[in-house]
């Protein structure tokens, strides 16, 4: 009786055991090819590789490439649930109408939702302040424009990208009160020849650098062939496709996110938050500057970056004007997140418009 | 001696031409698993994967069938088309300008409706008359101006695919939507009725009666007759006293409605908001399935299933085995080249001649 008891005790706590010592599955929803030089690798290499790296046999990671938004990535939400993953990071935007029906449908699975908005008791939401390192990287074109006229090749019209244009306008504007910065929308986040079209027309009206919203290196590609300057986006990998036109780019480290968030599932204190944070925890950053940066412009940039870092200059501090000349953010007022976040007008001194309502 | 390619006489049989689709799809399998095998990865657990989750779960089986919703209501339009030599290849627009019809619908023509009986017929209706208008176009231009019918089903594409970002980005995105681009959610009486947690809606079953329809229409009706007479040669159409100007504009209005009826039928049954990029090109799938259908609205059943259970499969193999993605890109190319070039063989053999 009493060997079957210790048999009992030793095959329970050995489930249990197995139970606990089980590595946390991890699954990963990408938009794009892990390779693209872009968005899709930074996620790669700040979530699974840095995972891997940090969690070792603790984590068991799987991703996809390339799943196209809408209903297709409702069957990878589903099958990842299905086969016992337990953390999911889908990492586009288009995912979310999605990733909230697989939520409801999952209570015991935690979502993570990369740049959307929805919530749950099983879902959060991630994302960087990407406009602080652009306004830096403004700050850098404005003082290389012989020109004063500023190309910038742009996605889509979303707040984020929105954002992004007026914050690094105002960096270029800091500098070179009488510059310009030219939209063109290319409709795509990833489609290197017409990003690369849309870059050539904005050289051909005489911009004589670039920056970018996009997440192929088409536009820094299309600078160093017509030898201007160029700001790449997403990854420092983006130089390598011009070393006579890159300057620098706003770069995502996402293992300052994915590490952290992790080891609170780990630990089993995970909670559902709106994680939106900026230069002092290392999510964003500007890439280094390459030796086009003349030494004046670069101390300048250390010292903005410094200013940001901690806290004691905000990119979106009045006054701000629109591009109609209203004042639309009062002297010493800072925009708040949420009229960040659904930001939808050009600061002054942007040339383009958004598709109104 | 020496090899002769020749054309065959007669038609290949029925029994042949699933013989060597299966045929084809097996060689792209093998050449899959050679692939597989080179990157030192187990070829039978990439067999596994690819069908036991699309074809073998109910999740999995659902999915396919949501996945299959879509292709098979594009393809049953074209099919229509095709039967009379007209090659729409706009089915992609007339379902972005179904979607776009319903989600109008659902938000503000009739957002005050309440009642789902009501509701979802008037957007099935609203999602038909606006593929069927957007088809019509090219219809009326081929009819009565000559336009080629594959360049301007081809443009209207783009114009419908601009038109839907176009509004998402600008007058219809959501009030709770942040400026992103996406609508406000469908009223509840807007949406399907749903069967079970995977998604299971009325949609697949509409485009089943779809291609009941469809198979009607061509088999037993008179516009049925005209169109085969008029796909077999215009001429001897026109002289019979067909009018085939007319019928062309009928043709295409039809083939539209079906696909802008998928199109109304993603949006009610699965996504319930507009948003960009919605349809990753099942309107260009479609093309292929209809062909290798064979034009026939049954057989386009069991071809849509197949490839939603190919799109299905694929993913798992790329998420429980990490193929890349570029080599599940080829893989579908293969069997897309396989099942062609099976064609070679059944309209030509090749025979050996003793010199």
């Amino acid at each position: 009786m009493k060997s079957k008891l210790t048999l009992l005790i030793i095959l329970i706590s050995l489930i249990g055991f197995m139970i606990f010592a089980a590595p946390l599955k991890i699954g990963f929803i990408f938009v794009g090819p892990i390779n693209d030089n872009g968005w899709t690798q930074a996620h790669y290499e700040g979530g699974v590789v840095a995972l891997k790296k940090a969690f070792g046999d603790k984590v068991k990671i799987t991703y996809i490439e390339s799943v196209p938004e809408g209903a297709p990535s409702l069957n990878v939400l589903n099958s990842l649930a299905a086969r016992g993953y337990k953390l999911i990071y889908a990492t586009s935007f288009g995912y979310m109408n999605q990733v909230v029906q697989a939520s409801k449908k999952y209570p015991n699975v935690i979502f993570e939702m990369c740049s959307g908005y929805e919530l749950g008791p099983n879902l959060g939401e991630y994302f960087g302040r990407m406009y602080e390192p652009r306004y830096l990287s403004g700050l850098i074109a404005g003082a290389m424009t012989k020109a004063g006229k500023i190309g910038y090749v742009a996605a889509y019209p979303t707040p984020e990208v929105v954002r992004g244009i007026n914050a690094f306008t105002l960096g270029v504007r800091a500098v070179n009160p009488h510059a310009t910065v030219h939209v063109v929308w290319t409709f795509t986040w990833f489609n290197p020849p017409v990003e690369k079209d849309a870059a050539l027309s904005l050289i051909n009206s005489g911009c004589d650098v670039l920056a970018q919203h996009q997440d192929s290196p088409a536009a820094v590609e299309a600078a160093q062939n017509r030898g201007i300057y160029a700001i790449g986006y997403d990854s420092a990998n983006m130089g390598k496709f011009g070393p006579d036109a890159y300057l620098t780019a706003p770069i995502w480290d996402w293992s300052a996110f994915y590490v952290p968030n992790v080891k609170s599932v780990l630990d089993g204190t995970w909670k559902s938050e709106s994680y939106w944070k900026g230069m002092e925890s290392g999510i964003v950053k500007l890439a280094p500057m390459s030796d086009l940066v003349p030494t004046t412009v670069k101390r300048l940039v250390k010292a903005m970056e410094k200013e940001i870092v901690t806290g004691k200059f905000h990119v979106f501090e009045g006054p701000i004007y629109d591009q109609n000349g209203e004042l639309r953010v009062p002297a010493g007022k800072v925009m708040s997140d949420d009229e960040l976040l659904s930001m939808q007008w050009f600061v002054d001194g942007v040339v383009g418009r958004i598709p109104k309502k | 001696m020496k090899l002769i390619v020749e054309k065959r006489s007669s038609r290949a049989s029925d029994l042949s031409i699933l013989f060597v689709s299966l045929f084809s799809v097996l060689v792209a399998l093998i050449i899959l698993g050679l692939i597989i095998l080179s990157l030192k990865k187990n070829p039978i657990e990439a067999y596994i994967e690819l069908v036991s989750w699309p074809f073998g779960t109910v999740a999995g089986v659902v999915q396919t069938l949501i996945a299959m919703m879509p292709l098979l209501f594009t393809s049953l339009g074209l099919l229509i088309a095709f039967k009379m030599k007209l090659w729409n290849i706009g089915a992609e627009g007339q379902f972005y300008m179904g979607a776009f019809a319903a989600t109008w619908g659902a938000l503000f023509v009739f957002d005050h409706i309440s009642n789902p009986w009501l509701m979802v017929p008037l957007l099935m209706i609203l999602g038909m008359g606006s593929g069927a208008g957007w088809a019509a176009i090219s219809g009326l231009m081929r009819a009565y101006l000559g336009v080629n019918e594959i360049l301007s089903t081809l443009m209207l594409n783009y114009i419908a695919i601009h038109w839907v970002d176009y509004l998402v980005y600008g007058p219809w995105k959501g009030a709770q939507s942040h400026n992103f681009p996406i609508t406000a959610t469908f009223p509840k009486a807007a949406i399907l009725p749903q069967y079970g947690a995977n998604g299971l809606n009325l949609g697949i079953f509409f485009a089943l009666i779809t291609s009941i329809f469809v198979y009607y229409l061509l088999k037993w009706t008179r516009l049925g007759y005209e169109i085969e007479i008029a796909g077999d040669n215009i001429r001897a159409a026109e002289y019979s006293g067909i009018n085939v100007k007319r019928t062309i504009v009928i043709v295409m209005a039809i083939s539209g409605a079906i696909s802008g009826l998928g199109g109304m039928m993603e949006m009610s049954g699965v996504l319930f908001r507009l948003q960009p990029n919605f349809s990753p090109g099942y309107g260009y799938t479609a093309i292929i399935i209809a062909w290798l259908a064979r034009l026939n609205p049954f057989i386009a059943i069991i071809v849509s299933f197949f490839f939603g259970g190919l799109l299905v499969g694929t993913q798992q193999i790329q998420l429980f085995l990490q193929i890349p993605f570029s080599l599940i890109n080829v893989f579908q190319g293969l069997v897309l080249f396989a099942l062609l070039s099976g064609e070679i063989f059944l309209r030509y053999r090749i025979k050996v001649v003793r010199t």
